[in-house]
């Protein structure tokens, strides 16, 4: 072992520890406006016996504030909070009657019988009723404490709301930092609360347009590190890729089709952009628009009866739909100068789109069936709708100043939160399925 | 008296015609050519700016071929006729020099999406190649690449920095 030997371990350590230290800052949520009907719930501290150093963040705290950024619940402070009781039978209605709670949660963690992970066990209650609502043990493994409060949100969310949770899942987006050739584009994951961000992918060329396999396993997305753009698919966990489209031209856009076996994408290898589809087991290409104007942003029904995607093929860009055999496109959105991007919801009845009029650019649902939007965001330039895989928020990007951020809307426009980077620029969110 | 009532409609009609065929002709004025009469051989070796075959010029910022963006209006792809004359310069330099390579970068401002704005930047790219194949440049020597709004020049949101950002980059991957 030499000097030398020492000193580039010494380097490489050093620049392990600066890469881990740039990679990312977590995204800070905050409710900009919240909702006056919000249901008034106590989370009670989980009594602590498990074998492990209990963690920074306690369950509770990790449910109350998943329940809390719904818009939905008005989770109350631990400090108000007179009582903690931790069994059902200490529980005295009475009291959490007067504090003007509707509902109240128990619970404690602890290891289990046979010493793998953690036990979250819990009830939640109706204070006026007092009857016992939900009463269950969620098992994780070691280190998946947060991944098991999420799970425990996600099932109070649906007993009271009627809609599964999706506090248990991830979000992917799109970092761009620095200036010029110093720029720098990183494909993140996280948690949706913004939780454990890992960087991906990072390259010095553009990064675009991700999106999630149905399994929630892989990522597609764009990338311009070969000078052009072209499509990558990579597993999430373990970081190998797959290239799926380099030809001459665009390749963008891409998007997997609800059983995960086909892939529509944009190329326009012959001479404009055209939606195709490809078989993800053979990489056999079908072609399934054909017309000068610019088709592309594909995205499919939740039935995989339609591909939905954008056209300019009227004039100004609107959203169609065509079999995903093919055949003529029928127009969509039918009102409004410029209408991009779809994002289908979970129910496949309303589509998600980037509204333009003027210089403003807002996040718009149009219901198919009534055929109407319905505005959401007050703009300017908002951007790349994402629903999630429960329909109850879209994400979507927007500026503060010259800087990306995120911003999540609830369905109904009611609530909106802003997810903050502390630097750089976030963009293009994509919400993960539901992952079982 | 009916003869020469003919004749001045046959006149009108024929100069309604040629102001026809001149209209869409009517190219930014070419640049009065210089005075040939005193074509001194010149020692100092500084190129000829309107010689754009020279590949000196791509230096020379008296030379259309120093210039290599050209600028778009909103949702446009249409090259604008101040811009034309500096086209027709490059596709002058790639039909005389065949090893030359181009790569038309299309770009596109913020506004819209970033998908949309791919195709927007490729149809920009589209149309500077079409004028340049159009003007003897060869197919083979020139290359489109879309970066729609990813990589814009200023970040402004206003209309000065939108229209920097519109724009196609004439890019020389050889000479």
């Amino acid at each position: 072992m030499t000097v030398t030997d020492n000193v580039k371990k010494l380097f490489l350590i050093l620049l392990a520890l600066t890469a881990l230290q740039t990679a990312h800052a977590q995204l800070q949520i905050e409710i900009i406006s919240g909702n006056a009907s919000a249901l008034p719930i106590a989370i009670v501290p989980f009594q602590w016996l498990d074998a492990t150093t209990p963690p920074a963040d306690s369950v509770d705290q990790v449910i109350s504030g998943d329940l809390y950024r719904s818009g939905l619940f008005d989770p109350m402070d631990v400090a108000d909070m007179a009582e903690r009781p931790v069994e059902a039978e200490d529980v005295r209605f009475g009291t959490w009657r007067l504090l003007k709670v509707d509902y109240i949660v128990i619970g404690k963690v602890r290891t289990p019988a046979d010493g793998q992970g953690h036990e979250i066990i819990y009830q939640l209650f109706d204070v006026h009723t007092q009857e016992m609502l939900l009463s269950r043990i969620t098992t994780v493994g070691l280190g998946d404490l947060r991944y098991g409060a999420h799970k425990v949100a996600d099932a109070i969310y649906e007993k009271l709301t009627g809609v599964p949770g999706a506090f248990a899942t991830r979000i992917a987006y799109i970092t761009a930092t620095g200036l010029g050739n110093d720029q720098r584009y990183e494909l993140v994951v996280a948690d949706a609360d913004g939780f454990g961000p890992q960087s991906i992918v990072g390259s010095p060329e553009p990064l675009l347009s991700p999106a999630w396999s149905p399994d929630g396993r892989k990522l597609a997305y764009v990338s311009f590190e070969k000078g052009n753009s072209a499509i990558y698919m990579q597993d999430v966990s373990t970081g190998s890729r797959e290239l799926i489209s380099s030809g001459k031209g665009i390749n963008g856009a891409p998007s997997f089709s609800p059983d995960g076996r086909k892939m529509a994408l944009t190329l326009s290898k012959s001479g404009n952009p055209e939606i195709y589809i490809r078989d993800m087991a053979t990489g056999r290409l079908q072609q399934i628009t054909q017309h000068w104007s610019i088709d592309t942003e594909p995205v499919w029904a939740p039935d995989g009866r339609y591909v939905y995607f954008t056209s300019d093929r009227g004039g100004r860009p609107q959203i169609y739909r065509v079999s995903p055999g093919g055949g003529s496109p029928e127009r969509v959105t039918l009102e409004g100068d410029y209408n991009a991007r779809a994002s289908v919801s979970p129910d496949g009845r309303k589509i998600a789109v980037a509204q333009g009029r003027g210089n403003e650019y807002r996040i718009a649902v149009w219901d198919i069936k009534t055929e109407r939007f319905t505005i959401l965001t007050p703009g300017k330039l908002d951007e790349s709708p994402s629903f999630a895989p429960n329909g109850s928020m879209i994400l979507y990007a927007t500026r503060e100043g010259t800087r990306g951020v995120l911003s999540a809307v609830s369905a109904d426009g009611n609530v909106r939160q802003r997810l903050i980077l502390s630097e750089g620029d976030v963009r293009e969110p994509a919400w993960s399925p539901v992952i079982r | 008296m009916k003869s020469a009532w003919r004749l001045t409609l046959a006149l009108m009609i024929a100069m309604t015609l040629a102001a026809c065929q001149t209209t869409p002709e009517a190219e930014p004025e070419p640049e009065p050519t210089p005075d040939t009469t005193e074509t001194d051989v010149d020692t100092s070796g500084a190129p000829d700016p309107r010689d754009y075959s020279d590949a000196r010029n791509f230096d020379n910022p008296e030379s259309l071929l120093s210039k290599r963006v050209i600028y778009f209006d909103f949702d446009k792809s249409t090259v604008r006729p101040e811009y034309r004359a500096i086209v027709s310069a490059h596709s002058a330099y790639a039909a005389a020099n065949s090893s030359a390579r181009v790569t038309l970068e299309g770009h596109a401002d913020e506004r819209g999406t970033r998908e949309y704005n791919l195709g927007l930047g490729e149809r920009r790219g589209n149309a500077v190649t079409g004028l340049m194949s159009a003007q003897g440049a060869r197919g083979n020597q020139l290359t489109v690449v879309s970066y729609g709004e990813e990589r814009p020049t200023c970040r402004v949101s206003e209309e000065d920095c939108w229209s920097m950002n519109r724009r196609v980059e004439i890019v020389y991957t050889a000479r």
